[in-house]
């Protein structure tokens, strides 16, 4: 394992997540912001680097009262937030800054005082898609699927199989919002949203946010929280139109993120104790688990049947019971790298902890599997 | 069937729109390295010469992959397929699927496909893809 390329010091999600109409998606970012800052000890007067998406970075830096010497507004989708830890690491290491401040926070149910996606007509998504009237992600990004399902004989109850384990994993989590245990027959005759996607395989729509605080592993040491380091990160970019996908059965953007940070971290697939995949729908963690590497291609589906990411399993998966059961706010990413640092501090939920983890994954996704940001945590 | 958000089309990909209301489909070529592509843009993503020309398709093509939409208004038409087709020429490109039910039964992967030509408004024309040598019968069954 290679020198920590940074560490995070302070984290914390919003007070309340789930149906939130008496808060603006500003006042998220804000609340999930404080919430990170007194985790660590901190104020707004300390942050002089601040990284966010969806909200721009000068208007919550005016909110909280933050002047930065370093700002990052890199928006790719959910996995953005994945990137801002990557571009904070290396700022703080070029001494641009000292302490970073990423945000996430949206209303994504409530839509209060959110930032709508907006598809212009004129724009390539404009032209060559929004007239054949898809319904934004839930038929988009799910497009591939059918492609997968018939080279790899992947069936509708391996995509329900996703749902059902990651439910396991909800149950332990007090804060997930739906928790209850839940069978493959259950996914499979809950409402048809996009055929083959059912309901309760499709992530949520909630309101919530989340924060972290990063600063440099020297530092780390002089905060009240164990530390988490961050030892590898990885990022990359292949589409925004899911025509444009280069193969339908794997993610490109997936695969060059991840052997990115595998490569940074310098650790094996096999050293690896904790994963999470950003599930926008139930077909995405099939593509993660062999984007990167802990599986071959079409194995993913096996893989989980076998009962190897489900509780007791070993390699623990999507343990806050993911964007289909935890929460998804519309740019899950920041959730996932939440549920990661809470395993790496030994402060999950009980049962949902892993004993001695000591490495976790984080794989994050934007738009429609068009891009990818990967991070790797480590127990300090 | 609905009607999404109508294309506005930009200099760079005004020629297409016009040869689909003509009834004709188009990809882009590029004479440099043999690249075929779609969408449209005034150079070639595989090699960066800007040395493309339009290339007339077949207008046959598979249907690769789709989802079908039930997200529909109640008083609306039943769910449709949104569908991506790999076209003869090699490109993809998205679609619905028409003169034939919208069902898994169906809409088989791999099935054989031909354009038509789905005029919207004056200036846009929609390509659209039904079963080869499917009668036409106008709109989606
Ligand atoms: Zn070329």
């Amino acid at each position: 394992m290679t020198r920590p390329l940074a560490s995070i010091v302070g984290a914390a999600e919003t007070t309340r997540l789930g149906v939130l109409p008496d808060m603006s998606e500003l006042d998220l970012h804000a609340d999930a912001a404080l919430n990170a800052l007194a985790d660590c000890g901190l104020t707004p007067a300390d942050i002089d680097g601040i990284a966010t998406a969806g909200e721009n970075p000068a208007m919550l830096a005016q909110y909280l009262g933050i002047t930065p010497t370093w700002v990052d507004a890199t928006n790719i989708g959910g996995c953005s937030f994945m990137t801002h830890v990557a571009h904070a690491a290396a700022a703080i290491q070029a001494r641009l800054c000292r302490t970073v401040l990423i945000t996430h926070g949206e209303s994504g149910r409530s839509r209060v005082g959110n930032v709508p996606w907006t598809v212009p007509a004129h724009s390539l998504m404009g032209q060559f898609e929004l007239g054949y009237t898809p319904t934004m992600a839930a038929t988009l990004f799910t497009i591939p699927a059918l492609r997968y399902m018939k080279t790899f004989g992947v069936t509708e109850e391996d995509l329900a199989r996703v749902t059902v384990v990651q439910r396991q994993w909800a149950g332990f989590h007090p804060r997930a919002f739906r928790r209850d245990p839940v069978t493959i027959d259950q996914v499979l005759t809950s409402r048809m949203i996009a055929w083959p996607f059912r309901i309760l395989m499709c992530c949520l729509v909630t309101d919530g946010g989340g924060a972290l605080i990063v600063t440099s592993p020297e530092r780390a040491a002089d905060f009240p929280t164990r530390p988490v380091d961050v030892i590898g990160t990885g990022e990359s970019v292949e589409h925004l139109m899911i025509t444009e996908m280069k193969e339908y059965t794997a993610s490109r953007a997936f695969k060059v993120a991840g052997d990115a940070a595998f490569a940074s971290a310098g650790i094996a697939r096999a050293d690896v104790d904790h994963l999470m995949i950003y599930d926008a729908f139930a077909h995405v963690p099939l593509y993660g688990l062999e984007a990167l590497g802990f599986v071959k291609p079409g194995e993913a589906a096996g893989f989980i049947a076998d009962g190897h990411t489900a509780p007791g399993g070993r390699l623990p998966m999507n343990t806050n019971g993911g964007g289909i059961n935890y929460m998804h706010s519309g740019m899950y990413g920041m959730y996932a790298l939440q549920e990661a640092v809470r395993q790496m501090r030994g402060t999950a939920p009980a049962g949902a902890q892993v004993q001695d983890a000591k490495i976790s994954v984080v794989q994050g996704v934007g738009g429609m599997f068009g891009t990818a940001g990967t991070v790797v945590l480590a127990r300090r | 069937m609905l009607r999404g958000t109508l294309p506005e089309p930009t200099p760079s990909t005004a020629w297409f729109w016009e040869a689909a209301a003509r009834g004709e489909l188009h990809v882009q070529a590029c004479d440099a390295c043999d690249g075929r592509h779609f969408p449209p843009r005034p150079f070639c993503p595989s090699c960066g010469s800007r040395d493309v020309t339009a290339l007339r398709c077949s207008g046959r093509a598979t249907l690769h992959s789709y989802v079908i939409n039930h997200m529909v208004p109640k008083d609306g038409d039943g769910p449709y397929a949104v569908a991506v087709v790999r076209l003869e020429e090699g490109p993809m490109m998205m679609t619905n699927i028409v003169d034939c039910p919208q069902t898994p039964e169906a809409l088989m992967l791999d099935m054989a496909l031909e354009v038509v030509f789905d005029r919207v408004s004056d200036t846009i024309t929609l390509p659209k893809f039904r079963p080869a040598g499917a009668a036409a019968s106008g709109e989606a069954a």
